[in-house]
């Protein structure tokens, strides 16, 4: 009896195990396969569960895929978790996987961008209720990952239904953690606990997301308690709320690594000239001393201390130090400006020459202040450095139509390797090579070692092949590093975030904190 | 009266047409929508398909076309970011934005008015220094920053309020409204005093100036010479007479309040349309601008034709046919 009544005591408001949390870019729509945007896979994630999970180190664990082996390069056996159940009660089976790989290329008008990850899979064999056996074309390693961010729908409820019927719930039914319980589009979204989810209970009963993007307004609404959790903290609220004794941060280096492009293919870049404004004869990036001079006039400490306060750690590699193919034993190019000097000179630019650094303005921390800060440091060694930022919307299509001789960019990715193949192999439409490699940097020797790397299926070979790559790039200054970025959220001092590489905010690992 | 009507009409059917080629053509200069939406891992085969999936691997004329020739059917396309179709999402927001700008306008007038009037009444007094005062500082703050400034007081150090979002809605023939709630008039108090703050403002001045002018006329010396009791004169003589220019103001304010509201709705997260423009306008979401700024002509269209028929009620002088230039 005493018993009872404590239990309707326990669960009768007094803990209501509640969490709203405040995240930082509007979500456009909670059905998972119609455009790959993280602030709808942050929502998308809470509702439906991918074939793997990617841990807080982005490394690829076994989620309702429970194990995997590849017989051969070519397949890969997935067995899946017995008992997980939709949020209707029914049962995943091998039949919804097949559905929801395929289901990406067949949403109308859709921007998308998960054909990149299915298109490897040439057949889907189903081999019981429980086991799936996908074949690829070629060798390829990062297959999980890439289907990590793949969400797994139920067949049923999701065949032929329309994104209204994800946005009311009617086909928002997964697997995952907590169930759809409304979604007020450019507000709110409101989920309820999936009592029957696989990996465990989560803690909250009701979970509130709320989207804020004004960044000051959302630490305001962590001071007032409205909310009890907040994703990317901004820069200028971070000394206050450390200094908070009822609030406490979570932060860890994130994926995220902002980097220079060189355009190393015209004779002459846009923006790049003589300090007189006449054309250059050459294209100077072309010469591996002025693109080794410029990282080297780069002081990147400080750009990390006064530019960054902090929020970033100097960068050597075109990933960060927990994602796959990252090599510690490439370090950050060190703040030389003699050196700097003395390259440019052997290069035969005793004079330095003068260039435009484009950066966009409103998508990375601090992006244009990054910008200005480097513009002074290369002006120092010669380099005369004009900064034109603009908006993302406007800078990406100048950027891909390559209009900049030197664009400032960011990057967050799973593996060097796949990095390396958007951002520094030689284009090629028939491979997917070098989508984003403006600067259209070009060396078959890369080129090979991103693609044994992506053909190692065996991940610890993989990951020597990925590391061996990175290296490789740093080395021939590909592109020029500047820092990884730091990222942040803050809570109430009640709660713990364990702090994620991939900058996702998950409401089912946050927990009650340890006093 | 019909034909006025009408001929109005046509005139916004021409405005809508010339707004929709411009936009067509603005967002186009700015750039491509599948550069941004893109999934930055996406190789080219799917940077391809994405383009021919929104269209946009047509020239732009034809897609102008394809526009037009879907719009006269009434289906103004679907959002390229929430496969939705454009027109439900400016919906769906509509009642958060239209609650908000008439709550304000409604306070600003409610306040304004008595306040202007005082102020006018009795110029000399403390009180109409005080509010004279007030509204030059309504005039000059800028809009986020006092919003902010309501933020820290009311909800970080007070605690009285909340600082973000809308609160809890009720259905009222067919629309979600928050106004009927104790938690939506909550969440509504702070965005609608800080969107209406330079309207009252506006509305005080206004209004004083319009009462100082009327007490000086002749037919309110002569009202006062047969004996008519101040409140009368100050209700049928001075307000009715200063009306025409303070519901000219308010008819195109309420206008600019709507689109004003898109600085006040980042600030608080209200649910607007004017936040789903902004957020659109960072993506490059073609259709949703489109057709945001389509409604926004077509209720500019409205209010201006409802003033214009106010006017006629107002003042029996004015005539339709004289409002013709």
């Amino acid at each position: 009896m005493a018993a009872l009544l404590w239990a309707i005591a326990f669960s009768g408001g007094a803990i209501a195990a509640e969490l709203r949390i405040g995240l930082s870019a509007d979500v456009t729509t909670l059905d998972p396969h119609f455009v790959a945007a993280q602030p709808n896979l942050t929502v998308q994630l809470h509702i439906f569960d991918g074939l793997v999970r990617i841990d807080e180190r982005t490394r690829v664990i076994p989620g309702i895929a429970a194990s995997w082996s590849t017989p051969d390069p070519l397949t890969w056996e997935i067995k899946l978790r017995h008992g997980v159940k939709f949020h209707d009660g029914s049962d995943l089976t091998a039949e919804d996987i097949v559905f929801s790989l395929e289901r990406p290329l067949t949403i109308k008008g859709s921007p998308g961008g998960f054909g990149t990850y299915v298109r490897p899979i040439v057949s889907k064999q189903i081999v019981d209720r429980h086991t799936l056996r996908l074949k690829t074309a070629a060798p390829y390693g990062p297959l999980l990952h890439d289907l990590a961010h793949v969400l797994i729908v139920s067949k049923r409820a999701a065949s032929n239904a329309s994104g209204e019927d994800f946005d009311n719930g009617k086909a928002a039914v997964g697997t995952g953690p907590f169930k759809l319980v409304k979604f007020a589009r450019g507000d709110r979204v409101q989920l309820a606990r999936h009592d029957a989810y696989w990996a465990g209970r989560p803690e909250w009963e009701t979970v509130t997301l709320r989207i804020l993007p004004s960044d000051p307004v959302r630490t305001a609404a962590l001071l007032s308690g409205e909310l009890d959790a907040i994703e990317h903290v901004p820069t200028a609220d971070l000394a206050r709320l450390r200094k908070s004794s009822a609030h406490r941060l979570a932060q860890t280096t994130s994926w995220r690594t902002i980097l220079l492009h060189v355009d190393q293919y015209r004779t002459q870049p846009p923006g790049v000239t003589d300090k007189g404004g006449k054309p250059l004869a050459a294209n100077p990036f072309k010469d591996i001393r002025v693109r080794r001079a410029l990282s080297k006039a780069i002081n990147r400490q400080a750009i990390v201390e006064r530019v960054m306060e902090g929020l970033a750690q100097p960068a050597s590699n075109v990933v960060s130090p927990s994602v796959v193919g990252h090599d510690p034993a490439v370090k950050p190019e060190g703040y030389d400006p003699e050196g700097a000097r003395k390259l440019l000179a052997e290069a035969g630019y005793p004079n330095g020459f003068t260039m435009t650094l484009a950066t966009p303005n409103n998508r990375y921390i601090n992006d244009e202040q990054v910008a200005q800060a480097c513009a002074q440091m290369f002006s120092r060694i010669g380099v005369t450095t004009k900064v034109d930022a603009m908006p993302l919307s406007a800078f990406l299509g100048k950027v891909r139509s390559q209009e900049f001789g030197v664009a400032l960019l960011g990057w967050g990715s799973l593996g060097a390797d796949l990095a390396l193949r958007s951002l520094a192999a030689t284009p090629n439409p028939d491979k997917g090579y070098g989508a984003w490699n403006w600067a259209r940097y070009s060396n078959p020797a890369l080129d090979k070692l991103i693609e044994q790397s992506l053909a190692t299926v065996e991940p610890v070979k993989r990951e020597s092949a990925a590391r061996t790559a990175s290296a490789f790039a740093a080395n021939e200054i590909a592109f020029i590093p500047l820092h990884y970025q730091v990222v942040t959220w803050a809570m109430k001092r009640s709660l713990d975030y364990s702090a994620r590489t991939d900058e996702f905010t998950f409401a089912h690992y946050f927990r009650t904190a340890n006093k | 009266m019909l034909a006025y009507v009408l001929r109005r009409l046509v005139q916004s059917v021409l405005v809508l047409f010339a707004m929709s080629a411009l936009v067509f053509a603005g967002v186009y200069a700015i750039g491509n929508p599948v550069d941004i939406l893109i999934n930055p891992q996406a190789d080219q085969t799917e940077i391809a398909r994405a383009t021919e999936a929104l269209g946009l691997d047509k020239p732009l004329p034809a897609q102008y076309w394809n526009f037009l020739t879907s719009a006269v059917s009434g289906e103004l396309g679907r959002s390229f970011a929430s496969n939705v179709p454009a027109i439900d999402l400016i919906l769906q927001r509509m009642p958060a934005t239209l609650e908000l700008a008439l709550t304000a306008m409604v306070l600003a007038i409610l306040l304004g008015l008595p306040l202007g009037l005082w102020a006018g009444l009795k110029p000399d007094s403390v009180a109409a220094k005080t509010i004279m005062a007030g509204s030059i500082l309504g005039f000059s703050l800028p809009t986020f920053w006092v919003g902010l400034l309501l933020i820290m007081v009311f909800s970080v150090w007070l605690g009285w309020l909340p600082p973000t979002g809308r609160g809890e809605t009720v259905n009222l023939l067919g629309v979600e409204v928050s106004f009927l709630t104790v938690d939506g008039l909550r969440h509504l108090a702070m965005p609608a005093f800080n969107l209406a703050l330079f309207k009252l403002a506006l509305l005080i001045r206004l209004t004083r100036a319009g009462t100082r002018e009327a007490m000086v006329q002749d037919y309110v010396r002569f009202a006062r010479a047969k004996g008519v009791p101040e409140p009368r004169i100050v209700r049928t003589h001075v307000l009715k007479n200063i009306l025409i220019p303070i519901v000219t103001v308010i008819g195109l304010e309420f206008g600019s309040v709507i689109a004003f509201a898109i600085v006040t709705e980042t600030i608080f997260a209200w649910p607007g349309m004017g936040k789903l423009l902004i957020d659109s306008i960072n993506v490059l979401d073609r259709p949703v601008i489109v057709a945001y700024l389509l409604v926004i002509v077509t209720m500019f269209v409205l209010i201006n034709l409802t003033v214009d028929l106010l006017y006629t009620a107002l003042d029996p002088r004015v005539r339709l046919k004289t409002a013709r230039v």
